[in-house]
C-alpha cells in the first residue's frame, strides 16, 4: 500500500510542478520577445522577498486570497462555478462595514457581528444564483457574473451620501463610516518597519482547516464530494441534488463574504471606494492551481501574492509590472492543461499497476485464500 | 396475420410546451410591443425613448453584444461552451486599436478579428485536444487576455502620441452612411410625437442615420450565419457535433475538426465585436471597455434560443437598455418602469388563463410595486440605470431558461471513439 | 454485428459479400459495400429534422436540399415507410425513429440491412407495421438480417433462422418447419440448470409488499406507454423472488421506484409493515434496503474515489462509516479491509480507486458493502452482469448465505442460470406487467421463453405433452 501512496504523492506534485515549469518557460519567452532580461526580472522578484515589509504584505494578501480561493473551491468540488465571489465579497464587506459603524458592542461581539453580517450577505447574494439554478435552470456562471455587475451598482447606490455613505470634507472618497475600535481585529506586529500581519489571516487559516474537516470528515462533506464526482451515484445513495446545489452556493457565498474581512477589520476599518477589487477572479486562479485542496490553495495563495507584491516596484527597474498579470494568466492555462494530462496519465497508470500487482500475487489476503 | 398498416400519419401533436413561432406571429408581437412602448412614451413624456438618436445609439451598442452572441452561437452549436468571449473581445479591442492607429481602421478590423480568433484557437486546443472543462478554459482565457493586453499596452500605446499604458491614441473612423431624404423625413415624423407612427419613424430613422459601414457588415453576418449553419453541408456537420457527436462520428464526420473551426470562428466574431467597440463606438482603446459585453452576448444567445435571429433580437434589447442608460438615463429608465409594470399586468392575465394562481399573484405584487415606484418617483437613480442591462439579462434568463433548448451535446466533453 | 458493420475486427474467420471476401476497418467500408446497420440505440440527433439526420455525412450523395428531400420521399414511398423529411426527430415516436434509421441506410444504397433488436421497444401494431416494411424491402431484393430474442416474431417474419448462443452458432432452422418450443430449446439449451436441492428458507413473514404500482410515460406523439402497470407482489423473509424478462420491459423503472429514485403514479410499497411509498431514498436505504445497481458505474461506485470511500457510498449515515455527523475513516477503512477479505475482492489495497478494479471485483465490493448493513431487503439488478465466472459464483454464494439468515431478495436478471439457480419464486415481466409466475424447480425453457416474449401468461406449469 505504501507504494501507491508514493505514486499518488508524486502525481499530486507532478501537476503543479509541470504547470509552473511551463508557465515560467512561457513567461521567459514573453520577456525575451519584449526585449527584457528575464533572469534579471526573476532576480529582482526574489530579492523583494527578503524585505520584511514585503513579506508582511505578501502574507496579508495571501490570507485574503486564501479565503477567496476557498469560496471558489467549495463550488468547484460540486462542479459549480461561483464566478461571483467578487460581487459577493464586496457587497458583504460594504454592508458589514455599515452595520459595524452604526452599532457599538463590546469587542469580540462587535467583530462577531460584522463577520456574521458579512457571511449572511455573501450567502444571500450567492443564493440568488443558486435559486435561479435550481428552480429555473439558469447557468450559475452567467448568473453570478451578472450579479457581480449588479452588486457594483448596488454598492455605488448604497454608499451615496444621501443613502448610507459618508463623505469626508474635502475628499472625493465615499466611505461607510469608521468602525469603532471595538471592531478592530488585533494584528501581529512584526517590527516597526515591517508592519502588522492581519489578525484575520489566522482566522483564514482556521477556515482552511474547517474546510478540510467538513469536506473530508463529515457526512455532509462526503455527500457534497460524491455529488460533484457523480451526480447519479450520489442520487442513488440518497442525496437530494437540488438541495445540495443550493447549500453549496450558500456556503460558497458565506466564505466569499469573509474575503473582505482581513482588510476591513485589520486595516481600513471602513468600506470606501478604493476597497480592493478583483479578488474574486484571483481566487479562481488560486483554487485551480491549488486543486481545491486547503494546503495546495495556501501555497498557491502565497505564490500569487508573492507575484503580486513583488512585482509592484518593478517599474522602477525598467520592467512592466503587468508581467505579473500575464504570468498569472499563463499559470492558469498551464495549470488546467497539465492537471488534465496528469490526471489521465495517472488513471491509466494506476490501472496498469493494479493489474501488475494482482498478477504478481500481491493482493490482500482474502478468506478464500486463507482457507486454501 | 397483418393488421391494417397505417403508413401515413397525421401530423403529430407537438408535446412539451415548445412552440415554434411563425414569422407573422413574431411580427405581430413586435408590432404589439412597439404600440405598448409608444403608449408608455406618451404617458410618461419620455420622448427620447424612441428618438432617432436613441435607436441609432441602441443599434451601435447592440452590435458588439450581437457579435459576441454570434460568436457564442457558433461555438455552442458545435458543442463547446465559450465563456472566454469576453477575453476574445478584449483581444479584439486591443489588436483593433493597435493596427488601427497605425494602418487605418479597416486594417484594425482585420487584426481585431485575428486577435480574437487566436484566442478562440487557444480555447479550442485546451478544450478539444486536452479535454479540459469548457468553463474553466474560458475563465482562464479571460484572465490571460487581460494580462496580455495590459502588458502589451506598455510597449505600444504608452510610446505613441496621445496614448498611455491604459489607452490607445485616437483612432480614425470608419465611414458612416446616412440616407439623405429618408433620414430627414423620419426625423421630422418623429418630432411630432404621434402615437405609434412617430415611434416607427424613430426606429426607421435610427436605422438609416449615421450608420457605420461596419454595422452593416455586422448586420449582414446574421443572415450569413443562418445560411451557412442551416443551409450548407458544412453547417449541418458543424451543428451535428453539438447535437449528437456520437451519431456524427458513426456517419464519418470529423468531430474534432469542426469543433476547432467553430471555436476559432467564434473567437474571430468576438474579436470583430471588440474591434467595433474600439474603432466605431468609441474610436479608442481603453482598458476595461468591454464591460462584460461578452457575457451579455451569451445571454442574448440564450435568449434567442441559440438561433441567429432570436439572438439579434436579444442583442437589440440589451443594446436598447444600454443606450437608455447613456442618454439621459434617469428619465428613460423611469419610463421603462411603467413599461415593465404594464407588461407584468399582461403576464398576470396570461398566468390566470393558464391557471397558475400563485405565480400570477407574485407577478401582480411585483407589478403593483413597480407602479408605485413609478408614480412616487421622477427618476431612477443613475446607479440602478447602470445595472439595468445586467438585471435585464438575469430576468430574461430566469423567465426563459426552461423553455429553451440548447444544442444537446453542448458543453459535454467529447473523446473520439465514444461511438459504439 | 459490430464486426459486420466495420466497428470491430474479428480475430478469425471470413466475411463474404456477394461471393467476394471482404474486410472492413470502419463503418465507411461497410457502407461502401452496401451494408447498413440499424442500431438498437438510435443514432439520431433529436433537434434535427429527418432530412438533416439522413443526409449527415452523406451530403455528397444528393446534396442537402430539395434533391435530397425528393430522394427521401422516393425511398419512403417505395418501401411504405411513411417518413416525412421535415419532421423533427424529437417529435417522432419510437417506431418512426426506427424507420428513419432504416431510411438512413437505404439512402446510402444499402442492399444488406442489419436490424439489431428492432422490436424491443415497439408495441404490437408498430411491430406489424415494421414487418410489412421488411417484406417490401425483401420484395425489392434487399437482404435483411434481423436479430431478436422474440421467437414468435422471428418465426413470422424470417425466411431462415440462425441461432447463436454464447458467441457460437448453435444451429439453423427453417421457420416453416419449426415450433417455438424447438427454437427455445436451441436458444436456451435443452437443459436448464437444475436448482440445488436445498431446504426452503422461505418464511411466511412478508418483508416487501408491492401493490398496484403503476407508472406511465407519454411519447411526443401522444402514445401513452404503460411503463409499469398494476405491479403487485410480496417477498417474504428468506425468499428470493426472481423476475425474468427481456430488457426494456419496465424492470429498470420498477427498481428505481422501489429505491426511491423515481416516483410512481400510483401504488403502495411497504417494507416490513411500514409504508415507504413516499419515503426519500436515503431513509429507505437506512431502513434496510440494500441495492446492487444494474449500472454500477453510474449508480454503484465513485470511479475516482478510493475503495474505502466507495464502501461508505450509500450508507454514509450508518455505522461504521460515521459517528454522528462526523465520518469515521479509520473504522471505514478497517471495515473495507474486512469486506475485501470476506468477499474476496482482489485488490492490492484499499487506497486504490474503484476504477482500477475489474468489474467483478467492483461488484463484489458492492455486494459486500450492501450486505454489511444487515439489509432486510436486497434489490439485486443483474448482479453478475459483466462479472467473471468465479466472481459470479461467489456472489451467488453470498446471496444464498444471506437468504439463510432471513434476507428477502428481489432478483432481476436476464441470465436464466442465475434466475433458476437462485430464485424460490419466479415471475415474468413483460411490457410493464407481471404476466406469469412459475416454480423454478419445474419450469421448462420453452414456457419461460414464451412468457418472456409475451406468448404465454398465467401460472406456468410443466406440461410435457403441451405443444406451443
Amino acid at each position: 500500500m505504501k507504494k501507491f501512496d508514493k505514486d499518488r504523492l508524486i502525481l499530486g506534485f507532478a501537476g503543479p510542478a509541470l504547470a509552473l515549469v511551463v508557465a515560467f518557460a512561457l513567461s521567459t519567452l514573453v520577456l525575451l520577445i519584449s526585449n527584457r532580461d528575464p533572469f534579471e526580472l526573476y532576480r529582482l522578484l526574489f530579492e523583494q522577498v527578503s524585505y520584511s515589509d514585503v513579506q508582511v504584505l505578501i502574507i496579508n494578501q495571501a490570507g485574503t486570497y486564501y479565503l477567496a480561493a476557498l469560496a471558489v473551491a467549495v463550488g468547484f468540488r460540486m462542479n459549480l462555478f461561483n464566478i461571483g465571489v467578487d460581487g459577493q465579497y464586496r457587497l458583504a464587506a460594504m454592508v458589514a462595514a455599515l452595520v459595524g459603524a452604526s452599532v457599538t458592542l463590546p469587542g469580540p461581539l462587535q467583530i462577531a457581528l460584522i463577520v456574521i453580517v458579512a457571511m449572511l450577505v455573501g450567502a444571500f447574494w450567492a443564493g440568488i444564483a443558486g435559486i435561479l439554478k435550481t428552480t429555473r435552470g439558469v447557468s450559475e456562471v452567467v448568473a453570478t457574473i451578472m450579479l457581480n455587475s449588479i452588486s457594483t451598482s448596488l454598492i455605488a447606490w448604497l454608499i451615496l451620501p444621501t443613502n448610507f455613505g459618508d463623505q469626508a470634507a474635502g475628499s472625493n472618497n465615499l466611505t461607510t463610516g469608521e468602525i469603532p475600535e471595538a471592531g478592530w481585529f488585533p494584528g501581529l506586529p512584526l517590527s516597526p518597519d515591517a508592519g502588522e500581519i492581519y489578525g484575520f489571516t489566522f482566522v483564514a487559516a482556521g477556515c482552511g482547516l474547517v474546510y478540510w474537516l467538513v469536506l473530508n470528515r463529515t457526512r455532509f462533506g462526503f455527500d457534497l464530494r460524491a455529488t460533484g464526482a457523480s451526480e447519479s451515484a450520489a442520487q442513488a445513495s440518497g442525496v437530494d441534488a437540488k438541495k445540495m446545489i443550493l447549500t453549496s452556493m450558500l456556503i460558497s457565498g458565506a466564505i466569499a463574504g469573509l474575503v473582505g474581512m482581513p482588510t476591513l477589520l485589520g486595516d481600513t476599518h471602513t468600506y470606501s471606494l478604493d476597497f480592493p477589487v478583483g479578488l474574486g477572479f484571483t481566487g479562481i486562479t488560486i483554487a485551480l492551481l491549488g486543486r481545491n485542496h486547503p494546503v495546495g490553495i495556501a501555497l498557491s495563495a502565497l505564490l500569487i501574492a508573492f507575484l503580486d507584491k513583488a512585482s509592484s516596484p518593478l517599474d522602477q527597474f525598467g520592467f512592466e509590472k503587468e508581467i505579473a498579470t500575464i504570468m498569472q494568466g499563463l499559470i492558469v492555462i498551464s495549470v488546467v492543461v497539465s492537471y488534465e494530462l496528469v490526471r489521465r496519465y495517472g488513471t491509466r497508470r494506476q490501472q496498469q499497476k493494479v493489474g501488475e500487482e494482482l498478477a504478481a500475487g500481491h493482493a490482500l489476503t482474502t478468506e478464500k485464500e486463507a482457507a486454501l | 396475420m397483418s393488421t391494417e398498416v397505417s403508413a401515413a400519419r397525421v401530423a403529430p401533436k407537438k408535446g412539451g410546451g415548445r412552440r415554434r413561432l411563425s414569422l407573422p406571429v413574431v411580427l405581430l408581437i413586435i408590432a404589439g410591443a412597439l404600440a405598448l412602448v409608444s403608449l408608455v412614451r406618451l404617458i410618461s413624456g419620455a420622448n427620447d425613448v424612441t428618438s432617432v438618436g436613441q435607436v441609432s445609439g441602441a443599434l451601435e451598442l447592440a452590435v458588439p453584444i450581437g457579435l459576441a452572441g454570434l460568436g457564442g452561437l457558433w461555438a455552442e452549436r458545435a458543442g463547446v461552451v465559450n465563456i472566454g468571449l469576453e477575453g476574445m473581445m478584449i483581444l479584439g479591442t486591443w489588436f483593433g486599436a493597435w493596427a488601427g492607429f497605425q494602418w487605418g481602421p479597416w486594417v484594425g478590423v482585420l487584426f481585431g478579428i485575428i486577435g480574437g480568433a487566436l484566442g478562440g484557437l487557444l480555447h479550442a486546443v485546451i478544450t478539444v485536444t486536452f479535454g479540459v472543462n469548457h468553463i474553466v478554459s474560458g475563465v482562464a482565457i479571460n484572465i490571460l487576455a487581460v494580462g496580455v493586453t495590459r502588458y502589451l499596452s506598455n510597449f505600444t500605446f504608452a510610446d505613441a502620441p496621445g496614448g498611455s499604458s491604459k489607452q490607445s491614441p485616437r483612432l480614425e473612423e470608419i465611414d458612416k452612411i446616412t440616407v439623405p431624404g429618408l433620414s430627414d423625413w423620419m426625423q421630422d415624423l418623429q418630432q411630432h410625437h404621434w402615437f405609434f407612427v412617430s415611434d416607427l419613424a424613430g426606429i426607421i430613422g435610427g436605422l438609416v442615420t449615421g450608420l457605420s459601414l461596419l454595422t452593416v457588415v455586422a448586420l449582414l453576418l446574421i443572415p450569413v450565419t443562418w445560411f451557412v449553419l442551416w443551409r450548407t453541408a458544412f453547417g449541418l456537420r458543424l451543428r451535428s457535433c453539438g447535437e449528437s457527436p456520437v451519431a456524427a462520428e458513426t456517419l464519418g464526420v470529423n468531430v474534432y475538426k469542426y469543433k476547432y473551426i467553430a471555436v476559432t470562428i467564434s473567437g474571430g466574431l468576438a474579436g470583430l465585436g471588440g474591434a467595433f467597440l474600439a474603432i466605431v463606438a468609441t474610436s479608442i482603446y481603453q482598458e476595461g471597455q468591454t464591460g462584460g459585453r461578452g457575457y451579455i452576448g451569451l445571454a442574448a444567445m440564450i435568449f434567442g434560443n441559440w438561433m441567429p435571429g432570436g439572438m439579434a433580437l436579444g442583442a437589440g434589447l440589451f443594446g436598447f437598455t444600454d443606450s437608455l442608460k447613456l442618454r439621459g438615463g434617469a428619465e428613460n429608465v423611469h419610463a421603462m418602469l411603467l413599461l415593465l409594470a404594464i407588461l407584468l399586468v399582461i403576464v398576470v392575465f396570461w398566468q390566470l388563463y393558464r391557471k397558475k394562481y400563485l405565480t400570477a399573484l407574485i407577478s401582480a405584487a411585483i407589478s403593483a410595486l413597480l407602479f408605485t415606484w413609478y408614480f412616487l418617483t421622477d427618476q431612477v437613480p443613475s446607479q440602478f440605470v447602470d445595472a439595468a442591462p445586467y438585471v435585464t439579462t438575469l430576468l430574461v434568463l430566469a423567465l426563459s431558461a426552461q423553455r429553451l433548448r440548447m444544442p444537446k451535446a453542448d458543453g459535454v466533453p467529447y473523446r473520439k471513439g465514444e461511438g459504439k | 454485428m459490430k464486426i459486420l458493420y466495420g466497428m470491430q475486427k474479428p480475430d478469425e474467420g471470413t466475411i463474404a459479400v456477394n461471393g467476394e471476401q471482404v474486410s472492413f476497418s470502419n463503418p465507411g467500408d461497410a457502407i461502401a459495400r452496401g451494408i447498413g446497420m440499424v442500431h438498437q440505440h438510435f443514432m439520431l440527433a433529436d433537434n434535427f429534422t429527418v432530412l438533416e439526420n439522413v443526409v449527415l455525412g452523406g451530403e455528397k450523395l444528393h446534396g442537402i436540399g430539395s434533391a435530397a428531400r425528393r430522394k427521401i420521399e422516393e425511398i419512403s414511398d417505395a418501401y411504405g415507410l411513411g417518413v416525412r423529411p421535415d419532421a423533427l426527430v424529437e417529435d417522432l415516436g419510437v417506431a418512426d425513429r426506427q424507420r428513419v434509421e432504416i431510411l438512413k441506410v437505404l439512402y446510402r444504397g444499402a442492399r444488406i440491412l442489419i436490424l439489431d433488436e428492432p422490436t424491443a421497444v415497439l408495441v404490437p401494431q408498430e411491430v406489424d407495421a415494421l414487418f410489412a416494411n421488411l417484406r417490401e424491402l425483401k420484395a425489392e431484393g434487399l437482404t435483411v438480417i434481423f436479430i431478436s430474442h422474440k421467437l414468435g416474431e422471428v418465426l413470422s417474419v424470417a425466411d431462415e433462422i440462425t441461432v447463436i448462443r454464447r458467441g457460437t452458432t448453435v444451429g439453423t432452422a427453417d421457420p416453416a418447419n419449426t415450433t417455438t418450443k424447438q427454437l427455445a430449446e436451441l436458444m436456451v439449451g435443452s437443459e436448464l440448470p437444475s436448482p440445488e436441492t436445498r431446504e426452503s428458507t422461505v418464511t411466511d413473514v412478508p418483508m416487501l409488499k408491492v401493490e398496484g404500482l403503476s407508472l406511465g410515460a407519454t411519447d411526443p406523439d401522444g402514445v401513452v406507454r404503460e411503463v409499469l402497470s398494476g405491479i403487485g407482489f410480496t417477498i417474504h423473509k428468506g425468499e428470493v423472488l426472481g423476475i425474468a424478462g427481456v430488457e426494456g420491459n419496465g424492470q429498470t423503472e420498477l427498481i428505481e421506484a422501489l429505491v426511491g429514485m423515481r416516483t410512481p403514479d400510483g401504488g403502495v410499497i411497504s417494507l416490513d409493515g411500514d409504508d415507504i411509498s413516499r419515503t426519500p431514498t436515503r431513509k429507505r436505504r437506512e431502513s434496510g434496503i440494500g441495492y446492487i445497481p444494474e449500472d454500477r458505474h453510474r449508480h454503484g461506485v465513485l470511479l475516482d474515489a478510493p475503495l474505502w470511500e466507495n464502501r461508505i457510498l450509500g450508507h454514509v449515515t450508518e455505522k461504521p462509516n460515521s459517528r454522528g455527523f462526523l465520518l469515521d475513516p479509520k473504522a471505514a477503512r478497517a471495515d473495507t479491509e474486512r469486506i475485501v477479505r470476506e468477499y474476496d475482492v482482489r485488490t492490492p489495497g484499499i487506497e486504490v480507486t474503484a476504477a482500477s478494479l475489474s468489474g467483478g471485483n467492483q461488484q463484489k465490493l458492492i455486494v459486500g458493502r450492501e450486505m454489511s448493513h444487515n439489509p432486510k431487503l436486497l434489490i439485486a439488478a443483474h448482479p453478475t452482469r459483466g462479472v467473471d465466472v468465479g466472481a459470479q459464483a461467489q456472489i451467488w454464494d453470498q446471496i444464498r448465505e444471506a437468504r439463510r439468515e432471513g434476507l428477502a431478495v428481489l432478483l432481476i436478471s436476464a441470465d436464466l442460470d442465475e434466475l433458476i439457480g437462485l430464485s424460490d419464486t419466479l415471475r415474468v415481466m413483460y411490457r410493464g406487467q407481471l404476466v406469469a409466475d412459475a416454480d423454478p424447480a419445474t419450469i421448462t425453457p420453452e414456457e419461460l421463453g414464451s412468457a418472456m416474449t409475451g406468448a404465454a401468461a398465467g401460472h406456468l406449469e410443466a406440461a410435457p405433452e403441451d405443444e406451443a
